[in-house]
């Protein structure tokens, strides 16, 4: 169809053949996102978070995992018999609760960090190909997706790592496998409709190869879109880890994990109820962060709100 | 929607299915564990095990296992569970019942909330009061199920115990029923009190199904409704004098109601998929928490048979999703 | 002659979403039974005073000035239930388009005796019987089979006939007419204009009736006001405004308009130098006024 289209209709000017991401930013992208009030909170936050995961054998009280019977289930500083240093109190084995909550973060971030990048380039490279080359790629990975698509996601993510076996890279690999179709999905359509503007075809009638084509303009082009999706695919994947370790199919359990405490806090929940409100409270604030951050970034990358 | 292409979209799900009834069976195969030993545990003799291994056909080759497994299934037998040893079918029978009424209780209740929170978003717009309503959605929407159920058992378990922490009703409870519905038998029976501690039961985990999905409902719905509330016909009917409410109930609603339902029918099987934890939380007995043990416990014909269900469950909402929209739509009803 | 039915007198406005005027001063007297056309290019303002009559103006719309006197009543003196009340009762409104002016998930029958049954307290019998006898009266064929009707099971034509009917059940002392012709074919048009006429004089109702189009005033109007940019240009008889018009600009107009009686006329574009001329006008008028 693209072919179709007179040759002499595509000029390659710089006022018509097309804006790559770098030129069409006119003001520079740190002033859009630091204007994007959500992209600046949810942001600082996760990087407050990133740091306290990194230096957490600084930061912690005390060894997370360092057990005492005789201070089993302290409440928090606040209440009533609290023990001075204990900040969010201890859990059923005298456990520090805010040492394993700052320990957890890396697990949490971990996961975020590796089983969205990996998702999204799974995902985006199966979406480019499909989108660009259309025919058989096409219908062989978007029937894929709707096999996938027919999982229930927590199910399957709990079916692959009884398989794999559990342990973080279980967790991360599970993960990438269940939601790369998400990436697929978006990227895919995007690649279609980009493909079909004039500043590729343009470009495919100066001869650029494919290759370059879908690296120089598509990729730069469909680059907002993921970097918003990656920042949500983060968010869930803090919750599948918490959720797979609320199973105890995460990682094992010498490793504090908000999951593994959530888990551990709704057995108690009858005399310790902050065992399960505190990692609770850190789950969902960081998800929600997760999720203004993508929403943020999404407006703020948006190429046409940014003109 | 016409018959043929009734039958053509079922037929395109039973593909679906068969591919993942394939993904699930090859899956389970090739992975490590062998479920006879988690079964009987160590010190069994090698001669049981490998009684035990022919007694579920593990000892056939891959193809023949899956033939043997297929053909069952035509003829409506799932095989039997090697942790809890009973009929697939028949342990699905007894727990598919359980995770129907809870996400269907879910789907009306998220309905229930999101159409409301859509209505007072359309009726507050442009003025301040749309913003609340707008953050308050916005919040529903980045919160997942699983942080609403527990923040639910923290709240409503612990700090203020008005809900029971687990189960489908007590236990004492003691009724005959007919069916495995017990939330809609005990209705239709009039059993108010068997009914009224089944909802009580249900209420944490409905909920927290629910309000995703409820968010997801009121965003698309209020967009829908803020548009049709532009149309002349909403215009004439307001100068005759129909108060707001009226206007967006009795004019805009059936409008929206098509785009809203298509967009939140594939939202409704993550709902589904969602029972899965939920009902783990909640150690409700549905198929999702039986799910969960099956596959701890590696039990094969049980997962294939659940997940199957799933399956099934999938294609039957997106299914029944588009025969709704179509049946409230008159320019299509009437061809 | 007896009190006016309508008089709209110094009608100001201001859009906020543009930050501009859209209304100028504008003075506007529909007697009882007359049919008043309502004439200007698009974005005159024609629509904007049609809304202010039926109380209907956008947040984003003001009035800055100016007095709606209905049947002797100031509708700003009214509080905003009886004001309702009086526009339910005696205005009523017949939309530009038929496909959005109906429901398309309400039969006919519910969308046109609503009104009837609200407003008028009717029984549903009593209504029926009634939407019955109007359908009938604009001249559709087969009116209990159009009760049981959906929208798009009936003619663009069809839908506007019932939109009449609808506008004139309560039988309305006004009735506004947004351009009730613009989106239907040639020939629908004619039908219809000559169906509203009939109605109108039959009912003795007074109608507001928006055009941009000076064949169409020819046809139907009895008194016209011609608006540019919210200012009345030019007030008269249609027949004076079309056989002596008095301004440069209502002579541009009908030099553009494509006459019934030569369709095959062609339509000359309105002179820059008028145009300047009516920019002149506006600047004047609009000096030393606050914003
Ligand atoms: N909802 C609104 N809010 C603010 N300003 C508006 C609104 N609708 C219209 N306007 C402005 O008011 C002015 C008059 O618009 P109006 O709709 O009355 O014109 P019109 O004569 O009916 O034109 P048309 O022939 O296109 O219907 C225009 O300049 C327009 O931009
Ligand atoms: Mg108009």
């Amino acid at each position: 169809m693209a072919d179709a289209l007179p040759r002499e209709s595509a000029p390659l000017d710089a006022a018509t053949a097309a804006p790559s991401l770098a030129q069409r930013a006119r003001r520079p992208l740190w002033r859009d996102l630091l204007a994007e009030k959500r992209v600046v909170i949810a942001g600082s936050y996760l990087a407050l978070l990133a740091l306290v995961a990194i230096f957490a054998p600084w930061i912690a009280p005390r060894d997370p995992l360092e057990q005492d019977l005789m201070l089993s289930l302290l409440p928090p500083a606040w209440a009533a018999g609290a023990e001075p240093g204990y900040w969010l109190g201890t859990d059923d084995l005298g456990r520090d609760v805010l040492s394993r909550l700052i320990y957890g973060a890396r697990v949490a971030l971990t996961v975020a960090l590796v089983a969205a990048t990996l998702a999204a380039i799974l995902g985006s490279v199966l979406g480019l190909l499909a989108g660009w080359y259309r025919g058989l790629v096409d219908g062989a990975v978007s029937r894929l997706v709707d096999i996938w698509m027919a999982f229930p996601p927590v199910l399957l993510s709990i079916l692959l790592v009884a398989i794999i076996g559990a342990g973080l890279p279980a967790v991360i690999i599970a993960i990438v496998i269940i939601d790369w179709t998400r990436f697929c999905r978006v990227v895919r359509a995007e690649t279609m409709q980009q493909a079909a503007q004039d500043y590729v075809i343009a470009a495919r009638t100066i001869g650029f190869s494919r290759r370059a084509i879908l690296i120089r303009e598509i990729l730069p082009n469909v680059a907002p879109v993921l970097v918003a999706l990656v920042s949500l695919e983060m968010g869930i994947a803090v919750i599948v880890e918490a959720i797979l370790s609320f199973v105890g199919l995460s990682v094992s359990s010498d490793m504090p994990t908000w999951g593994g405490m959530i888990a551990q806090g709704r057995q108690i929940i009858h005399h310790a109820w902050w065992v399960l409100a505190a990692p609770l409270a850190m789950l969902f604030v960081t998800v929600l962060a997760f999720n203004q951050l993508g929403d943020g970034l999404r407006r703020a990358l948006d190429p046409v709100a940014r003109r | 929607m016409s018959l043929a292409a009734v039958l053509r979209r079922l037929a395109t799900a039973a593909v679906t299915l068969f591919g993942v009834a394939v993904v699930v069976f090859v899956l389970l195969r090739v992975a490590p564990g062998d479920p006879i030993a988690m079964m009987i545990g160590p010190g069994a003799s090698e001669a049981d095990i490998a009684a035990l291994r022919a007694r579920y056909g593990l000892d056939q080759g891959l193809v023949t296992q899956f033939f043997i497994w297929l053909q069952g299934l035509i003829a409506g037998d799932l095989g039997t569970s090697i942790s809890l040893r009973s009929d697939v079918l028949g342990l699905l029978g007894q727990r598919l019942p359980a995770t129907l009424e809870l996400a269907g209780a879910a789907l009306v209740v998220a309905l229930l909330v999101g159409g409301t929170i859509a209505i007072l978003g359309t009726l507050a717009r442009r003025s301040p009061g749309e913003a609340v309503v707008d953050g308050a959605n916005g919040l529903l929407l980045a919160v997942p199920d699983f942080i609403w159920a527990l923040a639910f058992v923290l709240v409503f378990a612990v700090f203020i115990p008005v809900f029971p922490l687990t189960g489908r009703m007590d236990p004492t409870i003691d009724m005959d029923f007919a069916t495995r519905f017990f939330l809609l038998e005990s209705l239709v029976r009039a059993e108010f009190a068997v009914f009224g501690n089944i909802v009580s039961h249900m209420t944490m985990p409905v909920l927290a199904l629910a309000l995703p999905l409820a968010a997801i409902v009121a965003r698309v719905l209020k967009g829908a409704l803020i548009e049709a509330m532009g149309q002349d016909y909403v215009l004439l009917a307001r100068l005759k004098g129909k108060s707001e409410l009226r206007l967006v109930l009795q004019e805009a609603l059936r409008n929206a109601l098509p785009a809203t339902l298509a967009l939140t029918g594939v939202q409704f099987t993550f709902l589904v998929g969602g029972t899965v934890i939920i009902e783990r939380i909640f150690a409700y007995p549905g198929i999702g928490n039986m799910a969960i043990d099956a596959v701890i416990n590696r039990d094969l014909p049980l997962i294939q048979g659940i997940v199957l269900a799933f399956g099934a469950m999938f294609i039957a909402i997106n299914l029944a999703v588009d025969l709704a929209v179509a049946a409230l739509n008159p320019r299509l009803r009437h061809g | 002659m007896s009190a006016p039915l309508l008089d709209i007198s110094g009608l100001s406005a201001i859009s906020t979403r543009e930050n501009a005027r859209v209304l100028r001063d504008v003075d506007l007297v529909v007697a009882e039974g007359e049919v008043h056309g309502l004439v200007g290019e698009s974005g005159a303002g024609k629509s904007t005073i049609a809304k202010a009559v039926l109380d209907m103006l956008p947040r984003t719309i003001r009035v800055t000035g100016g007095r709606i006197v209905f049947r002797g009543r100031d509708l700003a003196s009214l509080d905003r239930a009886s004001l309702r009340a009086l526009v339910a009762r005696e205005i009523a409104l017949i939309p530009q388009d038929p496909m959005t002016g109906l429901n398309p998930t309400r039969r006919i029958e519910a969308q046109l005796t609503d009104g009837m049954r609200l407003v008028a307290g009717m029984s549903r019998g009593e209504a029926r019987e009634r939407a019955l006898a109007l359908l009938e009266e604009v001249r559709i064929a087969d009116p209990a089979r159009t009760l049981a009707a959906y929208p798009h099971e009936l003619s663009g034509g069809m839908r506007q006939r019932v939109l009449i009917a609808a506008a004139f059940a309560l039988e309305p002392k006004l009735v506004v007419a947004d351009e009730p012709t613009t989106a239907l074919d040639v020939t629908v048009q004619k039908q219809i204009l000559r169906l509203i006429r009939g109605m109108q004089e039959r009912h003795g109702t007074g109608v507001i009736f928006v055009t941009h189009d000076l064949g169409v005033v020819a046809k139907i109007c009895d008194r016209v006001t011609l608006l540019y940019q919210g200012k009345v240009v030019e007030a008269g008889t249609a027949r004076e405004m079309i056989e002596t018009p008095r301004h440069a600009y209502t002579r541009a107009l009908l030099a553009a308009s494509p006459r019934y009686d030569r369709p095959e006329h062609g339509c000359d574009p309105v002179p820059g130098s008028v145009v300047a001329g009516l920019e002149a006008e506006i600047a004047r008028h609009d000096e030393g006024r606050a914003p």
